[in-house]
């Protein structure tokens, strides 16, 4: 569609001898929060690299905003990456900056608007994920829930288009893990953002998500909205909803025969 | 049978591309390092880092060498009559070799494993991947200040190691032996020269800076993101880095010295 903000097309990306994503094709709307899920290994994590412009496609194209990421230089992909957001799995707060500081980097880093300008907007961001309270907290004392919302509220600083979450849900206790799924629903909602939820976390990932991509060895397995997702027959879909050992993902990775291993000769 | 026979050359190959590499990002961090003045609260954080956590070790350090040299350089010019001596001895030896080098290497065992380690950390903790998924380039945000920070405290630390050296002579020598005090600091004014050796001393401990910092910092941008990839950089910054510092010790001293 024309009025997609980031559309994947046919993207290839391996590394010497291992390809990790293979004719992947995807559309991002603005306003939509769109769900990949996948095992463990399934290039959920490299695709937002991509996205990104951190790895660069071996094969296919990755258009952000009509601009071909992978043709990109220097320049070029951090003026685009100025209008996306990231939020990593930990948060990857800076260590040595307090929260307030946190989020306030990317505005002093990319404008010069004056400092009181500055505290109020990371005021504002702070209290949209509930923690302008915590402002003067060293990243040290602050859970990991509440390391996230901090890491969500440094994301939105510059109001970008697209948010990327890798793996948002992961090792949050229930209260946390609703708080983060329904910051990234209201927010998504209300600033009218593409939204890219990277989880394994079907439950919660779909609660949230308008449409869901499924990953399984590099390519789309099944993709869907969540409703059409759970009533599907598809075996990929299937064993990844049920959590089956059984199913077109092997429990055995790949090997030689084990009796050859053994060597027992029969 | 092929694999085995190309791998020394693999190896060889590999070796050139860091070398190219590292020499590309020592290049860079220079001309970064110099634009991260236009930020100086950046750099003036750093040197509160690098170089006033590092002060005590210097301090100590260089007291403890001048109480040494003090000592021997007494014992060996006393066989031949020559205590008066002591004081430029100890300072020579000083502002010529230990106090660079020393302070080098101390500044590589507490400096330098402290930038690598925290570089390394930043790098496992994605810190440094966000830098760059918010458009800013870590080698001139988080590098360039560390390393500008460096090359200004080691020349700093290098002159406060000499004069708490020749403090240690002093006190060895002339307070606790009774060598005369006007000997002691008449020979050293007589004898060493600004140009010659104090200032040769301080070009050493400018180089010795520049191949710590880079040293440290490079290392701990290439560290691998895991625990055991930070311990392994950390040991090798040391490592490097005190060889490093030696042999360019070497080095310059056969340039410089040569002819006196």
């Amino acid at each position: 569609m024309a009025d997609d903000l980031l559309v994947l097309d046919s993207v290839r990306f391996g590394y010497r001898d291992r390809l990790i994503l293979d004719g992947v094709s995807m559309r991002f709307p603005p306003g939509r929060v769109v769900a990949l899920i996948g095992g463990s290994g399934s290039g959920k994590t490299t695709l937002l690299r991509l996205i990104g412009g951190m790895l660069r496609p071996s094969a296919g194209s990755i258009v952000f905003e009509g601009r071909d990421v992978g043709a990109l230089d220097r320049d070029g992909l951090y003026a685009m990456r100025r209008r996306m957001g990231m939020l990593y799995q930990f948060g990857a707060l800076f260590t040595d900056l307090d929260v307030f500081d946190n989020v306030a980097f990317p505005l002093r880093e990319h404008t010069a608007l004056p400092e009181p300008l500055i505290r109020d907007l990371v005021l504002l961001k702070l209290n949209a994920v509930g923690l302008r309270g915590a402002a003067r907290f060293r990243t040290s004392q602050l859970s990991g829930g509440m390391a996230r919302r901090v890491a969500l509220a440094r994301a939105i600083a510059l109001d970008p288009p697209l948010i990327m979450y890798d793996e948002p849900f992961a090792g949050l206790d229930p209260i946390s893990l609703a708080t983060v799924a329904a910051l990234i629903r209201n927010l998504n909602d209300a600033l009218d953002v593409a939204s890219i939820v990277v989880s394994h976390d079907i439950k919660d990932a779909f609660k949230i998500a308008d449409y869901v991509y499924l990953l399984a060895s590099g390519r789309i397995a099944a993709h869907g909205t969540p409703d059409s997702m759970r009533d599907s027959t598809d075996p990929n879909v299937r064993q990844f909803l049920d959590g089956s050992i059984d199913g077109p993902v092997a429990f055995h990775y790949q090997a030689t025969p084990l009796a050859q291993d053994l060597g027992i000769h029969q | 049978m092929i694999s085995a026979l190309s791998a020394p050359f693999r190896w060889l190959l590999d070796r050139l591309a860091l070398v190219g590499y590292g020499t590309r990002f020592f290049l860079r961090l220079c001309g970064l390092g110099i634009a991260a003045f236009r930020r100086p609260r950046l750099v003036i954080d750093q040197i509160h880092f690098v170089g006033n956590y590092s002060l005590s070790i210097i301090l100590v350090s260089g007291l403890l060498i001048g109480f040494v040299l003090g000592l021997q350089g007494y014992y060996t010019l006393r066989r031949y009559g020559s205590e008066e001596a002591l004081g430029l001895l100890v300072t020579l030896s000083l502002v010529r070799e230990l106090g660079p080098v020393v302070t080098a290497l101390l500044f590589a065992g507490r400096a330098g494993t402290s930038l690598t380690a925290e570089v390394g950390l930043m790098k496992a903790g994605e810190q440094i991947d966000a830098m760059e998924m918010m458009a800013v380039d870590p080698v001139a945000r988080v590098l360039a200040p560390r390393f500008m920070a460096a090359l200004i405290c080691m020349p700093l630390l290098a002159g406060l190691f000499s004069a708490m050296g020749v403090l240690g002579g002093y006190i060895v020598g002339v307070e606790m032996i009774g060598v005369d005090a006007g000997a002691f600091w008449s020979q050293m004014q007589g004898g060493v020269d600004w140009i010659e050796d104090v200032g040769n001393g301080v070009v050493k401990s400018i180089v010795f800076g520049f191949t710590v910092a880079f040293v440290a910092l490079f290392v701990g941008y290439e560290a691998q993101p895991t625990p055991e990839g930070v311990a392994h950089a950390t040991t090798t910054t040391v490592v490097v880095a005190s060889l490093a510092v030696l042999g360019l010790d070497f080095i310059l001293t056969a340039l410089m010295f040569s002819s006196t």
